[in-house]
């Protein structure tokens, strides 16, 4: 019978923030653009070569040119220059973005949070609130809303939030419910803590994980309702640079003029794209026990 | 039947993981592996049966069972193995078993791609080994979710014993069960020892399981084996302090440890 | 088996009966003025109240409600402003075109999606599956409508593949009439022999039906391929290994089994992004469906089209998630338990 002598245990391989950045090409190269997009959204009036064509500046004797040196990206059919209404219009995508989730985790998480606490008959109404909102895809019941509603960017954050908040509602009463039934809160409410220490200060903490990270991944799809509200004319109206009411109206011209639907198109997929990276490699990043989503 | 270990290394990358010097399982023993979760015994478990690699490791040195060795081996020649050779049981017996299916068509389709052709015969050999493990026929026909922790432990030693195996390496096979039903599977597996001459490579953290059980123990600590030798020397006077931590948790064991001092003394 | 079947079918009909509301909501209580928003913007005052009055407008909300209800469930949903016809006939006169649309769509998603996870399940890490992985997340990026515009360009602009415009070729209406059985081109003319318009209406099919296809593939694809991983590494694929049976095996005959089932649930999904996909991609190819009649119906702020398309699409959609959960429950016995 023999000892050996035993090694030391190795230093701790638990991941840092580096070595999973470096895990996560893609998460860091869609918070790249992201931050390159929210730069260029900031700096649109020193970036824009023409800064007034983003608004009512017309140029009739200019239209339709093909890009060149003078007009990288062409000019459009009343004259504007594209790139500067593509540069500018990084202001309207992100910010509907921003809002609509922000609103629709206002009201869907309170909800949520309201139905997983107290449970019981509230639960039951509440969630089947939520059923029949989601039973109607969202970009329909955002259309209907919005179809009602006098064409605005304010009534496309409307409808969409509108549609979008049943999911974090669901979300949230999921997580609150489960976290409700952990020991330490069943410790507290024997201790006589009051409902609403607990609920604030304790289960909502701890809930916000799961509808935060859906929030991240939600952001590319909102920008892609809302651009496809402004494509069908219920969003942002004339002269505001919104890439879906830019790509509308070039729809007439784009079999010789391509160039009016191309770019704009081409920026609302590179901005979806950042922020879906961004959403799924938080994803990864903050339940790295899960399989990878890519 | 022979198992032979050599200088068995596994490693993630440059982190050594499980590192076996010298270790021989043959017909008729029962040999126990313990240390606690990150020691290594599963990873070890994990080349013996050849599916180390799936999970990322890179494995060198020598295993081999009678004449074949089994690191490096072909994926084919390693399917020849697994499942009429040696066959594994593990931790969790609910998901062991594929949950869509009913444990004996599991049973059959094992049996059949291990040469079993015929149906009756597939039949017969299942029933004989349910007869083994003391079940009845009829749980052949549930789905996993319609059966305990300890019956599908014994359903996996069954099938086991039903595709013949000589070498049955069991990992954890307790550490989901409740004390009685554990005490009653490492019953069942010390008869079929008996009865059969099955060779059996126990796997535990738990110090006690493998006290009642094993002939030889291998502790094994941090990827190291840190002591090893035949039970009662190794539980009745442990050299490494490591073993003594082990045997300091299973209260049950420290008077074992009294009565074999109390007999290596009297021998001087 | 059954009880699950039944829970799910009231469940179901609760929801109806909740979208029911919803659009009476939409329909009465949003716009601000029901009767006019009903009748559309060239109305008379003496119309509008003669509307407001046969709405019920004045009527206390529980009494609206009922009546809503009641003509509601008797097909009563209301006039087109745009074609003057009742809305229920107009969207199932124009629904055939959608669904061949949208399910073609399915189908391409569904066989190539599949392919393709599997593929990169199969190939985890390696270059097959990172290119899969890339095209995944772009198909989730892409605005539909603007790929409807790139690809007909490509197509049919400059390499005159593929036609443009509506479901077939409406030449062959004059040389080769089609009888109508299900209102489907592509299935009529393959039911009655009429082999012109058969390919006329393949070849109208695939262009839109790919770029509807393209988010649904890339969903499908990473869920199988998460799906596929999930299970190759679970335990019983472990114990599977263990007994001999081959990776490929244990694909093919054991996770297959255990990945459709989050497939279906995923076409579900799919199937509601999809249909709001076709009707973009309906405006760009000019194809007769739903969709078209909704572009028609906003721009023509025809209300009654507006709320019975949401309605009728809600349906649908309850329909179809209550056979994805009996479909389910049927491939998988641990889900009756719930």
């Amino acid at each position: 019978m023999s000892t050996l002598a035993v090694r030391p245990l190795a230093v701790s391989d638990e991941p840092n923030w580096r070595t999973r950045m470096r895990a996560n090409p893609l998460l860091v190269a869609g918070g790249i653009i992201v931050i390159l997009i929210v730069l260029i959204a900031i700096f649109a009036p020193l970036l824009a070569p023409h800064p007034a064509d983003a608004g009512s500046a017309t140029h009739p004797t200019d239209i339709l040119r093909a890009p060149s040196a003078a007009h990288w990206l062409g000019t459009d059919q009343v004259g504007r220059d594209v790139l500067s209404r593509v540069i500018y219009g990084s202001r309207i995508s992100p910010l509907i973005a921003l809002v609509v989730v922000a609103s629709a985790c206002a009201v869907g998480g309170t909800l949520g949070l309201i139905a997983g606490y107290f449970g019981g008959i509230i639960d039951d109404v509440i969630m089947r609130l939520t059923d029949v909102f989601l039973a109607v895809p969202a970009l329909l019941l955002a259309l209907a809303f919005a179809a009602l509603l006098p064409p605005s960017i304010g009534s496309t954050m409307l409808a969409i939030s509108i549609s979008w908040w049943p999911w974090y509602a669901r979300l949230m009463r999921g997580t609150v419910a489960s976290v409700r039934r952990r020991r330490y809160v069943e410790n507290c409410e024997a201790l006589g803590v009051r409902w609403w220490r607990i609920l604030f200060g304790h289960v909502l903490p701890n809930s916000l994980t799961p509808m935060l990270v859906q929030a991240s991944l939600d952001f590319g799809g909102v920008i892609l309702t809302a651009s496809a509200l402004s494509f069908l004319g219920l969003g942002a109206q004339d002269p505001t640079p919104d890439w879906g009411l830019m790509i509308s109206e070039g729809q007439a011209y784009f079999q010789t003029q391509w160039w009016l639907v191309t770019f704009p198109g081409l920026a609302v997929l590179l901005t979806a794209l950042a922020f879906n990276l961004v959403g799924d490699g938080l994803r990864d990043l903050l339940d790295p026990n899960r399989m990878p989503s890519l | 039947m022979k198992l032979q270990i050599n200088e068995l290394e596994v490693s993630f990358g440059s982190r050594r993981v499980a590192h076996v010097p010298q270790l021989t399982i043959e017909t008729g023993q029962i040999i126990g592996i313990v240390g606690e979760s990150g020691s290594g015994k599963s990873m070890t478990a994990a080349s013996i049966l050849g599916f180390a690699d799936k999970l990322g490791a890179r494995v060198r040195g020598s295993v081999r069972l009678d004449d074949l060795e089994l690191v490096g081996a072909t994926s084919q020649v390693l399917r020849t193995v697994c499942g009429s050779r040696m066959a594994m049981i593990f931790q969790s017996p609910a998901t062991a078993f594929n949950p869509v299916l009913r444990v004996g068509e599991t049973f059959f389709r094992a049996m059949s791609l291990h040469g079993e052709k015929s149906r009756s015969a597939r039949a017969d050999r299942a029933r004989a080994a349910m007869a083994q493990v003391m079940l009845p026929d009829s749980a052949l026909r549930r789905y996993p979710h319609q059966l305990s922790g300890g019956q599908l432990q014994r359903m996996a030693i069954a099938l086991a014993l039903a595709l013949r195996v000589e070498l049955l390496v069991a990992d954890e096979p307790t550490s989901a069960l409740d004390v009685t039903v554990q005490a009653e599977l490492l019953d069942l597996i010390k008869a079929l020892r008996d009865r059969e001459g099955l060779a059996v490579l126990l796997i535990s953290h738990d110090m006690g399981v493998i006290a009642e059980t094993c002939d030889t123990v291998v502790v094994m600590q941090a990827g190291e084996v840190v002591e090893t030798g035949p039970a009662n020397q190794v539980i009745g006077a442990p050299d490494a302090p490591y073993t003594r931590e082990l045997i300091a948790s299973v209260p049950e064991l420290i008077p074992v440890r009294a009565a074999a001092e109390h007999t290596d003394n009297g021998q001087g | 088996m059954l009880r699950y079947i039944v829970r799910r079918t009231v469940s179901a009909v609760v929801v109806v009966l909740g979208v029911v509301a919803l659009t009476f909501l939409i329909a009465r209580v949003v716009p601000g003025n029901p009767a006019a928003s009903w009748i559309g913007p060239r109305a008379t005052p003496a119309e509008i109240a003669v509307v407001s009055r046969q709405l019920g407008l004045n009527r206390p909300v529980p009494v609206q409600i009922w009546n809503y209800f009641r003509g509601i469930a008797g097909g009563n949903w209301g006039i087109s402003i745009h074609t003057h016809r009742s809305v229920l006939s107009d969207i199932v006169s124009r629904l055939p075109a959608s669904l061949e649309l949208v399910i073609s769509a399915l189908i391409i998603a569904v066989v190539v999606g599949v392919a393709l996870g599997l593929i990169a399940a199969r190939w985890q890490g390696k270059t097959a599956d990172h290119v899969i992985k890339a095209l995944t997340v772009i198909a989730a990026s892409m605005p539909v409508f603007w790929l409807a515009l790139l690809m007909q360009w490509i197509f049919f602009q400059k390499l005159h593949w593929l036609p443009v415009a509506g479901e077939y070729s409406l030449s062959l209406t004059y040389t080769h009439p089609l009888h109508s059985i299900t209102g489907i081109p592509v299935i009529d003319a393959l039911l009655t022999g009429n082999w012109p318009v058969f390919g006329s209406a393949i070849t109208h099919l695939i262009l839109p039906a790919f770029v509807v296809s393209t988010y649904a593939m890339g969903v499908i694809a990473r869920m199988v391929r998460a799906s596929v991983l999930d299970v190759t590494s679970e335990t019983h694929a472990q114990m599977l290994r263990t007994l001999g049976f081959s990776e490929r095996s244990i694909i093919n005959r054991f996770a297959l089994r255990l990945a459709w089932s989050p497939v279906a649930q995923v076409v579900a999904l799919v199937f509601a992004y999809s249909l709001v996909n076709t009707f973009l991609v309906e405006a760009v190819y000019n194809w007769p469906g739903l969709g078209s009649y909704a572009t028609d119906s906003i721009s023509s702020l025809d209300t009654p089209a507006i709320v019975g398309l949401t309605l009728f699409i809600a349906v649908l959609y309850v329909l179809l998630n209550l056979a994805v959960d009996i479909f389910q429950a049927v491939l998988d016995p641990r889900i009756r338990l719930t």
